[in-house]
């Protein structure tokens, strides 16, 4: 055991102190300092004058209505009355006095058509707002010709009440399951990206090791066994370092800013601490299970290959999985009661993803999620042992071109080998 | 404490990489393995150690079979030399020798000793990969030796070192040899072997050819090296009687014959004949022995 510890903090400390460490975490501080600030970087670009827009109104009438609706929504956009014909407008645009002129007319029903004119029209923000104000005018137009009272006009545009509600016990209502799916989504994400990038790092760890042959010394001392679970559970330690030191930054930022509330408004998210225990206890299970499950794969495969630069083709299979699991359990966000996600989350490659995203998405039967579990804890024992006698057969085979026959090549070798 | 082979044998599918070896290796000695490349020696070693599981045979140490209880009294260099490239020689060591069931100062002391040995003291806080490959094969050295083991296994501790280096690594297996740890070495070079062990073997294609101590095998080789000098044609000699190689040198011949009484009859037939300026009986060397048994050059 005491060997294990060895292998455990020297993974640890030697990977705290290299760059392929250091620098993603601080990369990741920076973009968690972005957007914990984001309203406030937001403001400040923001921040610029109003656009002026050259009003040409050929009614002589709209000018009014248009620029009070306007100014009801938007400061953004600074509407100028002119006198000014077509020709010298466009040459303001021209010369950046004025980002675009808008021209007024009424047609023959007496409502209100429009041309704006600009450099480029590929900005939507100023006419999609000159457009709706319009909108008003008109319809204020259009409703007071027809005689209606505004009263009358304020129930047309009402909007219907409509209310879902769903009928099985224990179904999430409407609000949480929008909440739900938000805080599945992240944490989908994060499991994602986690597993990818610390089950990446094991492989280059056991990969570096074995084409600098340093592996054969090692597993002349320490059992592969001790050797590969130290290894995982050393970066498991490095990965809840970086997930503090993020959750510090992330915290004290949003502190310091008192930016927590713009940020819980911008995503539209209501009450972050609304967030179902059950939900963060399920996200802490299926995390462990599925980096463990991943991380030993990797771990294995890292033994087989000769040289570091072999380490990406061997472990594209895997990879892959990983990304066609996210891809199943994103498509499963929207409905997640559908036949591929219900069978994929008893599928243990799948399942950290899949079943997580049931769980905390709809109501599932208690012996469903254990079943899952199940077959998950399984499957990792079972890679444990293979992996662990590939890596030990692994470890003393070199010069073979690298595919993934030499996993049974590796295993062969160490048939009937103790571990 | 003595390691046993007994009737060991390892296949890897229908091919017999180590064939039926038997081996004493007495504890405080020094025992060479010989052999050319893919004879078996490091799946010998490998088997010894635990790494590979025997198919036949059994293997004990100290009548027990060496596992991972036993790994803090064993060392091993392996062939294929290993370091991990960007750690510092001192993080590396303590690393190893933590793995060998040390602790932090004891390891920093031996390590200055050795290193200190190796005329070498300024390499403790130098990363491996800034290290020539001999100076990086003295720091594998120190790692399998560390822990003071009792069980020493060096495959092909040799090879790629300079005469000076060389002879800095004999002195140390020795002073350890002095110690108490008893050393199992594997080389292609035969005047190591010669100039340091006490016992060999001799590895064919997995088949142990030669065994024993080094006189035992010389004497019961049985054949010795006649040398001749002198300024005469000495190609008669070839038609001697048990004299069975016949090799020209500038300053005479050397001659491989099958007993001693054949150097008497070599002596007679040249001592009418004019002025021999050397004749010398020799031991045959093990190059000769191993040329012998196992049929092909090797230097």
């Amino acid at each position: 055991m005491r060997k294990f510890w060895v292998v455990l903090f020297h993974t640890y400390t030697s990977k705290l102190r290299t760059k392929q460490f250091i620098i993603p975490t601080l990369i990741a501080a920076v973009l968690l300092l972005a957007v914990t600030n984001l309203p406030a970087i937001v403001s400040l670009f923001d921040n610029d004058e109003a656009k002026k827009v050259m009003v040409l109104d050929r009614s002589g009438e709209l000018f009014q209505p248009l620029s009070d609706q306007l100014e009801q929504s938007t400061d953004n956009i600074q509407l100028v009355k002119t006198g000014k014909t077509e020709a010298e407008a466009r040459e303001a645009v021209q010369n950046g006095k004025i980002t675009g002129y808008l021209l007024l007319t009424l047609n023959k029903k007496q409502l209100p058509d429009a041309v704006y004119k600009a450099e480029k029209i590929a900005e939507q923000k100023i006419p999609g707002q000159l457009k709706t104000a319009l909108q008003q005018v008109k319809v204020a137009m259009a409703t007071k010709q027809l005689g209606l009272n505004p009263q009358e006009i304020a129930t047309v545009y009402a909007p219907v009440s409509f209310e879902e509600t769903a009928l099985e016990k224990g179904a999430k209502t409407e609000e949480e399951l929008d909440f739900a799916r938000g805080a599945v989504y992240v944490l989908m994400f994060m499991l994602y990206l986690t597993v990818l990038f610390y089950g990446m790092m094991i492989a280059m760890e056991v990969a570096t090791e074995k084409s600098s042959r340093a592996m054969e010394i090692l597993i002349s001392s320490v059992s592969p066994v001790k050797q590969m679970l130290g290894k995982i559970f050393g970066v498991v330690l490095l990965g809840l370092t970086q997930i503090s030191f993020l959750c510090v930054v992330g915290a004290s930022s949003l502190g310091f800013m008192g930016g927590f509330d713009k940020i819980t408004q911008m995503f539209g998210m209501t009450n972050i601490s609304g967030l179902p225990v059950s939900m963060v206890i399920y996200a802490i299970v299926f995390f462990i299970l599925g980096y463990f499950l991943y991380a030993t794969l990797f771990a294995m495969l890292g033994s087989l290959v000769d040289r570091v630069e072999e380490a990406n083709q061997m472990l594209m299979p895997v990879t892959m999985m990983i990304i066609i699991a996210f891809f199943i359990a994103a498509s499963g966000l929207g409905n997640p009661s559908s036949t591929l996600i219900t069978v994929t989350s008893f599928i243990p490659f799948f399942a950290p993803l899949t079943m997580f995203l049931r769980v905390g998405m709809i109501a599932v039967p208690w012996w469903e999620v254990a079943i899952s579990i199940t077959l998950l804890v399984a499957t990792i024992l079972f890679f444990i042992g293979v992996g662990s006698r590939v890596y030990r057969g692994g470890v003393l085979m070199y010069g073979k071109s690298t595919s993934w026959k030499n996993i049974k090549e590796a295993f062969v070798l160490s048939k009937s080998e103790k571990i | 404490m003595t390691l046993k082979l007994e009737h060991v044998e390892k296949r890897f599918g229908n091919f017999t990489a180590v064939d039926n070896v038997t081996l004493e290796i007495p504890e405080r000695q020094m025992f060479g393995l010989l052999g050319s490349n893919g004879a078996g020696k490091t799946t010998t070693f490998r088997m010894i150690l635990g790494l590979l599981q025997p198919s036949k045979g059994k293997i004990s140490w100290q009548g027990e079979q060496i596992n991972y209880e036993t790994s803090n009294m064993i060392g091993y260099l392996p062939e294929e030399r290993g370091l991990y490239p960007k750690l510092k020689v001192r993080d590396q060591l303590i690393y190893l020798g933590r793995l060998r069931g040390m602790k932090k100062p004891e390891i920093v002391e031996q390590l200055s000793y050795w290193l200190e040995k190796f005329n070498v003291p300024e390499y403790m806080d130098k990363k491996v990969n800034d290290l020539s490959k001999g100076n990086q094969q003295k720091i594998q050295f120190i790692a399998s030796v560390i822990h003071q083991p009792k069980l020493l296994i060096l495959d092909e501790p040799f090879s790629g070192l300079d005469p000076v280096n060389l002879e800095i690594l004999k002195s140390a297996v020795l002073e350890l040899k002095e110690r108490g740890t008893s050393i199992l070495f594997s080389s292609h070079r035969m005047e190591d072997v010669e100039e340091l062990c006490e016992h060999l073997c001799i590895l064919h294609k997995g088949k142990q050819v030669v065994h024993g101590s080094l006189q035992e095998v010389k004497r019961a080789f049985g054949k010795k090296n006649v040398v001749v000098h002198a300024d005469y044609n000495l190609e008669e000699l070839k038609d001697v009687p048990g004299v069975e190689n016949f090799r020209k040198v500038p300053e005479g011949a050397e001659l491989q014959v099958a007993d001693e009484a054949v150097s008497q009859r070599i002596f007679e037939r040249l001592s009418n004949k004019g002025f021999i300026r050397k004749f010398e009986l020799e031991e045959p060397s093990l190059n000769d022995i191993f040329i012998e048994k196992v049929g092909e050059v090797y230097a």
